[in-house]
């Protein structure tokens, strides 16, 4: 795997104080986690616009709704595990529910901190926000992705969720020639015979193990779904209906998330075999997470030994 | 409006408090009469608001933290002129844009509310942002004593303390009730003032009870102190219908036609009072 780019998290900061500096209306807010989130530059430049909260996440995410709720382009960063449970009434009471448009970016997502365990792995993310009504999802795929997605979000006014791992991740475009829209799918490669459908760094995954099928005669359709709220109905359903098979790829558990949306909407209009690959059951095992990716099955390797069972 | 404007207005808002929980068959009546006079000089005194323009730009924003006491901000916005009567009147009934807990659906209620220890963030946030744009306007916030145990509360006291939100005011409506019990049996908060204090907020004790020293309360403010206000308003749950007076049940509940009719009498007799 080559890495050229930044981290998903240094891209969408960097594109942020870019933008910030254009415009004074930007404020973000975290909770002492600058160095996490990459919010240090930030902070230094545009001190009159970021608010440190200290270790509060409530505290955070209510302060963010309430500069959000006077007027303020507000983004509150930090580990994606605390945001959505520490604080996760004031997701849904204070952004959500009161239709304030916080952006809310959980960096160090999934199993990103893969041996620090359970505590700080946020594999119920999807499935959790996906019920509040008024709130979007997205989960970028790698450095150039998540700078367009930072460039639609600042003009979005409906609240959002952002998740992003930690590492730098391979590039899955390799320069910025590449159509973007929120809530389209990406179609990354062309087929009928099956759809892999990924989201967030599986997709490099998903691609590499759709090129290995092509080159197997197994004409792979894979589509970068990097808004799970609202998904892509359209990509989803046509992806039933032209190639018959889907199997879904993403690091949050296989309860709720992606493989879920794609099987809800599915099952009601168009019946597909399927396969869900994402987290079991269980706690996750400690291991760095290309390792646990491997071990789920999360990994080119894995995705592609599920599709040739899935077309068998 | 004056302190006997603001003592005859306090008792409408009762009056109407009361019909409203009795029209809907619902409503948190002892926490809404305990601050019924809060509310009212809120809105009749010292909040800069504009009915006719509920989102006017530089208003004072006031955020409802204790919002099971909904009928209460209900009553007096529609008596400040924010929605009208036909609409308070539908409180209770299917589909009707007034929940049970404050929603931005109503003209003049800036967030959703309910949830306790909510509040005081959001009001951090909002102070923060007029401290940002140099704006003059001020954030008020009232909460009840009982969601003092709310883990939140104190985050945002840091925060407020910590950025000198001197355009900030917590009220607290120490009635010493909660849903089970004193607030002192539940979990004790005594000494209330001096925690706050020890955040670093700038605290007024008072007895919210009597309007004379909640006036005086927002009068000795200084909203350049470059600390946070907090005012501790010592009220009576329940207050103006004596058989509701300190009375746990009332927490929530609806009168009896018997109950309604004595409670309206009460209060007709205070408003009949202080017209004259």
């Amino acid at each position: 795997m080559e890495i050229k780019s930044v981290p998903c998290r240094k891209s969408f900061t960097d594109t942020l104080l870019e933008l910030a500096k254009k415009d004074k209306n930007i404020v973000v807010v975290t909770t002492d986690a600058r160095g996490s989130v990459t919010l240090t530059d930030f902070f230094k430049e545009l001190p009159a616009q970021a608010v440190e909260c200290g270790i509060a996440e409530q505290d955070a995410v209510g302060i963010a709704a309430g500069l959000a709720q006077s007027g303020k382009n507000t983004f509150v960063c930090g580990p994606a595990c605390f945001y959505v449970a520490r604080s996760l009434e004031q997701v849904k009471v204070d952004v959500a529910y009161s239709q304030n448009p916080v952006k809310i970016l959980g960096v160090s997502g999934g199993v990103a901190y893969g041996a620090l365990g359970a505590t700080h792995h946020s594999l119920h993310d999807i499935a959790v926000l996906r019920t509040f009504p008024g709130m979007n999802i997205y989960l970028p795929c790698d450095a150039r992705e998540t700078r367009k997605l930072v460039q639609a979000l600042v003009k979005s006014p409906v609240a959002g969720y952002v998740r992003v791992g930690r590492n730098a991740v391979p590039d899955v475009y390799e320069n910025d020639d590449f159509p973007f829209e929120l809530g389209k799918a990406t179609t990354l490669l062309e087929g009928d015979d099956l759809t892999i459908i990924a989201c967030g760094e599986t997709v490099y995954h998903a691609l590499q193990a759709g090129k290995r099928l092509h080159a197997q005669g197994i004409k792979t359709r894979v589509l970068d779904m990097h808004t799970l709220k609202p998904a892509d109905e359209e990509a989803i359903l046509k992806a039933a209906r032209e190639t018959g098979r889907i199997l879904t790829v993403e690091e949050h558990s296989r309860y709720g998330g992606l493989g879920a949306i794609v099987a809800e909407l599915t099952a009601e209009h168009c019946p597909v075999k399927m396969r869900i690959l994402g987290i079991p059951d269980e706690n996750a095992i400690h291991g760095k997470p290309l390792e646990i990716f491997h071990h789920y099955k999360l990994d080119a390797e894995g995705i592609y030994e599920t599709a040739l069972d899935l077309v068998k | 409006m004056q302190v006997k404007e603001l003592m005859l207005q306090a008792e409408k808002n009762r009056k109407r408090l009361v019909e409203v929980v009795e029209i809907a068959k619902a409503g948190h009546i002892g926490g809404g009469l305990s601050s019924m006079n809060m509310l009212t000089a809120l809105y009749f005194r010292v909040m800069h608001v504009d009915p006719k323009n509920p989102k006017w730009a530089d208003r004072d924003r006031f955020v409802m933290s204790k919002g099971h006491c909904v009928e209460a901000l209900y009553s007096v916005l529609e008596a400040r002129g924010f929605i009208p009567k036909e609409l308070t009147d539908t409180y209770g009934q299917f589909n009707t844009p007034l929940a049970g807990h404050p929603t931005i659906e109503v003209p003049g209620i800036e967030v959703n509310s309910g949830a306790l220890g909510h509040g005081l963030p959001i009001g951090v946030g909002m102070a923060i942002a007029a401290k940002m744009d140099a704006k003059s306007w001020h954030t008020y916030v009232l909460m009840g004593d009982g969601e003092q145990g709310e883990g939140s509360i104190y985050e945002a006291a840091m925060a407020g303390s910590h950025y000198k939100l001197d355009n900030l005011v917590a009220i607290i409506d120490r009635n010493g009730l909660q849903i089970s019990d004193t607030t002192e049996n539940v979990m004790a908060l005594e000494p209330i003032a001096d925690r706050w204090r020890a955040f670093g907020w700038d605290v007024q004790d008072i007895n919210g009870d009597d309007m004379q020293a909640i006036v005086d309360a927002f009068d000795r403010i200084d909203y350049a102190a470059g600390k946070p206000h907090l005012i501790i308003s010592r009220t009576t749950k329940g207050r103006g219908v004596s058989l509701m007076e300190n009375v746990l049940k009332w927490h929530h509940g609806v009168p009896t036609d018997e109950e309604y009719r004595k409670a309206v009498e009460e209060i007709d007799a205070r408003i009949e009072s202080l017209t004259k």
